[in-house]
């Protein structure tokens, strides 16, 4: 399935983009998604606590993904 | 109506003619106290919005001095003010905002020693820091303390806004900066302001926006940010507002070293034999940061630079050849090796661990190095 992806802070620099795409198996988890982002943006990895919203709200990793789904990556954010 | 009264709506009729909010609204934010974590772009807004709006009392914590690069989003601050401590600026403006608020400046930074009890006094705190260490350190110790932490952050175009730790309509601490990020990222992948870039603007609106969730927390009106994170990229002004649910386990029991644990300023240092075998390796200069009223006993051959006249006198040392600087105790060249990598460069500085009673304990000699 095809999940579109909006991405905020830092994790907007290292996708490169404010809106991705993503090939995904059916059934694919939130962990595997951020699994594949990892691998292909290694960066991510680093944030360690990058937090993923599904629909408007926060997603635990085991939590399925539908193409349908609104995805948000929200990274650490610092500055004031 | 009486005098006060009168005084009162004159004052702050506009807002006291808000039907929810009310004289009833007015007397309760006279009545409150809000402490701001960092009087920069987030805390300006903040702390304007709070101080004219009527709050009773107000306590500014920011240890840094005004610089000119502030001057585009620190909207408390003018030209005149580089140089100066920032929280006693603050006060000084707020104070001539409102001479009706009580206004505490603590001018150094907050800590895990001196937190708990800056927090005491103060029903609501806001986070208008600038950096994870202290984010995570204002988070426990509203948890420690059960206070909310009204937190905003910003990046570039982007803000986030949320109320942690906030007592919701069953009674019940809503989740907190840990259920949203766990753990810090690894030190130096997010860039701060500095690095990343700021629009003035944006800590405007969400430290604005900061102001306003403290005044509904104060004042019970209105269904504060708990529980949900508000997202707002201002390129596009797309928005969204996460549902936030707490996690299990992220329960705290008391303050830590926040900059250790965000993987900072793990300060570089040696134990005495391995500072021995690196320096005479490396090359390394020695310093000796004393007062010269220690150095009678004995010491290392060494330059000498008592370690408060560093910042003048750091020109005596090369930045770019390997340095061990040591005291009696090892302390007080941990926070100079601190400083020499901070604010001048150096590139290569360590502590010598425990000093020079740790050095004497170990049996090496007092005469053998080289400056």
């Amino acid at each position: 399935m095809k999940l579109q992806i909006t991405a905020f802070g830092i994790a907007k620099d290292i996708l490169g983009t404010a809106r991705l795409q993503i090939e995904l198996p059916e059934a694919a988890t939130v962990a595997h998604l951020k699994e594949a982002l990892e691998r292909q943006f290694p960066q991510l990895a680093e944030l360690k606590s990058l937090a993923v919203a599904v629909n408007q709200e926060y997603a635990p990793e085991n939590q399925p993904l539908a193409s349908s789904d609104e995805i948000v990556l929200i990274p650490p954010v610092s500055g004031g | 109506m009486n005098t006060e009264e009168k005084s009162s709506w004159t004052r702050y009729g506009r807002q006291m003619a808000i039907p929810e909010f009310g004289r009833e609204g007015q007397e309760k934010l006279s009545r409150g106290s809000a402490l701001v974590v960092g009087a920069g772009g987030l805390g300006s807004p903040l702390l304007y919005y709070l101080a004219a709006a009527g709050l009773g009392r107000l306590g500014i914590v920011d240890g840094d001095r005004v610089e000119a690069s502030n001057l585009h989003r620190q909207i408390l601050y003018q030209s005149a003010d580089v140089g100066r401590l920032k929280a006693e600026v603050a006060a000084e403006r707020l104070r001539a905002l409102n001479p009706e608020l009580e206004v505490d400046a603590y001018p150094f930074h907050l800590n895990s020693r001196n937190a708990l009890d800056i927090l005491a006094p103060y029903e609501v705190v806001a986070d208008g820091s600038d950096n994870f260490p202290t984010r995570y350190l204002v988070n426990d110790a509203c948890l420690l303390s059960g206070k909310p932490d009204v937190y905003g952050a910003v990046f570039r175009f982007e803000g986030q806004l949320s109320v942690f730790n906030g007592l919701d309509a069953t009674g019940r601490r809503g989740p907190n900066y840990r259920d949203l990020h766990p753990e810090p990222p690894a030190a130096g992948t997010v860039p701060n302001c500095a690095e990343a870039g700021v629009l003035g603007v944006l800590p405007g609106i969400i430290g604005s926006m900061q102001a306003a969730e403290v005044i509904k927390l104060i004042t019970g009106i209105g269904t504060p940010l708990i529980g949900r994170l508000f997202l707002l990229d201002a390129s596009d002004f797309r928005s969204h507002s996460i549902r936030l649910p707490r996690r299990q386990g992220t329960s705290v029991s008391r303050l830590i070293d926040y900059e250790r644990w965000c993987g900072i300023r793990g300060i570089p240092s040696k134990p005495p034999a391995e500072a021995r075998q690196w320096a005479a390796a490396a090359d390394a200069q020695w310093l000796d940061g004393r007062q010269p009223s220690e150095r009678a006993e004995t010491s290392l051959a060494s330059a000498h630079i008592p370690l408060g006249e560093l910042t003048t006198r750091v020109s005596e040392l090369d930045p770019d050849r390997p340095l061990l600087v040591f005291c009696r105790s090892g302390q007080r060249s941990a926070a100079a090796v601190q400083q020499l990598l901070d604010e001048h460069d150096f590139r290569e500085v360590y502590n010598l661990e425990g000093g020079l009673l740790a050095w004497k304990r170990a049996g090496f000699p007092l005469q053998e190095s080289a400056c």
